[in-house]
């Protein structure tokens, strides 16, 4: 993905869990959308700030990576729902796979995605691992 | 709907064929379709060509150009038609489109794909943009990934078992060692499946179709032009396509493919027919449990009993309902923008009782063809 402004316009997003939610009908959409699904035109979408809390709904530990995470792999990526409703994909770290689990809590922290060959652009974003108390 | 007619197909063998070009492979499965149709070239009124990425495979875009002028068809209209792992079935319903709209009376559809020609992360990442380029393949999601945390959901919800996955493939390489144009001739068993390398966990090598050079072709026509050409031709009775979203996690529910069930819907209520009418299906089963998924949301089993079905001898040659008798994506190989249309090849050679050892009795059979995680489904119903 070798784009600058094509990262740039996510960055928000990326850097700080925010998304959109209707106005209208409460759905909460993240990765943010610009039109909601449920209300089309009739909706309108606000910022929200996700908390960055909530669970594994399932995971998978790539051994096989694409270009730009080789030396990453093996990884674990899991489908995490957000304590408010909706689901991200997302690399579990500090924790070893075998101790990842459906159901598990998690947290958002903020860390190196990937670096982008030769171009040599470094990508940020969010990550989750296990949710310290709560 | 009405109906149109299959009256020529056509297929390479696939496999890794360093020897031929993209566009060889598909000339020699069309030669093969219109030579099998009877018909003349000068006879075909359009080309539709399903093609995932010649741009990232082959660096060749302009696809539909370089088929036509290169079978000779030109100045023909040719267009591409792309849904990832689905082209190839998108291309078939195009066509079905087109002739009963009454722009054209006959057509010829291919989908076709050359995937070694670039090195295993390359074809990993290629894959990869079938998913949502910049929230899941961004993030370091790969293909086989999506499909893995599907299977692991599936086996948390319904209990699903990893032996069950296993036997899906199992099947399916004992099915492809009858068909000569299968990449794979090998028989393996369940403890093969579970030895081989962790790809994405819970998902191992021999759960995963393999990358495949391959083309596959049919000539359609109307049914009054059709008999023109040929005495019995096979049928397509039911067309559906459904779009969801292009993201797993978008999805509500990731153990049922929602575009599966939509377009199943349509096509059944299109053939005026039932889940209980079909009698062989070729689906997609790029991965094990994508199989699972198909015969779950295309109606054989209920929800959740696709794993218990598949153990139990239902999907197999001489069970009831017979599952990817061609071998499947997981055997026969998934050149991905060819898979769809070879999917109707291999039900139109089953109708016509032309699948030699692996022949089955039938006279209605369904093809379901699924781009990236489930974002895109066409289900096709053929009759005799």
């Amino acid at each position: 993905m070798s784009s600058i402004p094509r990262f740039w316009r996510n960055m928000k997003s990326r850097y700080n869990l925010i998304g959109k939610r209707c106005t209208r009908c409460g759905e909460i959409y993240f990765p943010p959308r610009n039109f909601c699904s449920n209300c089309r035109r009739r909706g309108e979408l606000e910022e929200v700030q996700l908390s960055g809390k909530g669970e594994v709904v399932s995971y998978t530990v790539i051994r096989t990576p694409p270009e730009g995470f080789e030396r990453q792999a093996p990884y674990v990526m899991a489908l995490v729902k957000l304590d408010e409703g909706v689901m991200v994909t997302t690399q579990i770290v500090d924790v070893s796979p075998e101790e990842v689990e459906i159901g598990m809590r998690v947290e958002s922290v903020f860390r190196k995605i990937q670096e982008d060959g030769e171009a040599g652009l470094i990508y940020y974003g969010f990550k989750f691992r296990p949710a310290k108390e709560e | 709907m009405k109906r149109v007619a299959v009256i020529g197909v056509g297929l390479t063998k696939f496999g890794e064929l360093w020897e031929t070009s993209f566009s060889q492979l598909f000339v020699e499965a069309g030669a093969m379709a219109i030579n099998d149709a009877g018909i003349d070239g000068s006879d075909i009124d359009a080309l539709y060509v399903g093609n995932m990425s010649g741009g990232r495979f082959v660096d060749q875009e302009h696809i539909s150009c370089l088929i036509a002028d290169h079978a000779g068809l030109a100045p023909i209209p040719a267009t591409r038609v792309e849904a990832a792992c689905a082209s190839g079935g998108l291309a078939i319903r195009q066509g079905v489109m087109s002739i009963l709209s009454g722009f054209h009376d006959i057509v010829v559809v291919g989908g076709v794909e050359k995937m070694t020609d670039v090195v295993t992360e390359k074809t990993t990442q290629t894959l990869a943009t079938a998913s949502d380029s910049e929230w899941e393949a961004f993030m370091g999601m790969t293909f086989p990934g999506l499909y893995a945390l599907i299977a692991r959901r599936h086996m948390h919800e319904y209990g699903t078992t990893r032996e069950q996955l296993a036997m899906v493939s199992v099947k399916n390489h004992e099915n492809a060692i009858h068909n000569p144009y299968a990449q794979f001739h090998s028989k393996i068993t369940v403890e093969d499946v579970l030895r081989s390398p962790l790809v994405a966990d819970p998902l191992r090598l021999l759960d995963c179709s393999p990358i495949t050079d391959g083309a596959a072709c049919v000539v359609l026509a109307s049914e009054e032009k059709a008999r023109e050409f040929v005495d019995n031709p096979v049928y397509i009775t039911g067309s559906g396509q459904a779009s969801s979203t292009i993201a797993l996690h978008d999805r509500k529910k990731i153990t049922v493919t929602d575009a599966t069930v939509n377009a199943a819907k349509e096509a059944y209520a299109r053939a005026k027919r039932e889940p209980r009418d079909i009698q062989v299906a070729e689906v997609h089963d790029a991965f094990t449990i994508g199989e699972i998924l198909a015969i779950e949301g295309l109606g054989f089993v209920e929800i959740g009993k696709g794993g218990k079905a598949t153990e139990e001898g239902e999907t197999a040659i001489g069970g009831r309902i017979p599952v990817n008798t061609s071998g499947g994506l997981k055997a026969k190989g998934h050149p991905v923008g060819a898979t769809g249309v070879a999917q109707v090849v291999e039900i139109v050679l089953q109708l016509r009782g032309e699948a030699g050892k692996r022949q089955v009795d039938a006279d209605v059979g369904l093809t379901h063809n699924v781009g990236g995680s489930g974002g895109t489904a066409v289900v096709h119903i053929l009759e005799k």
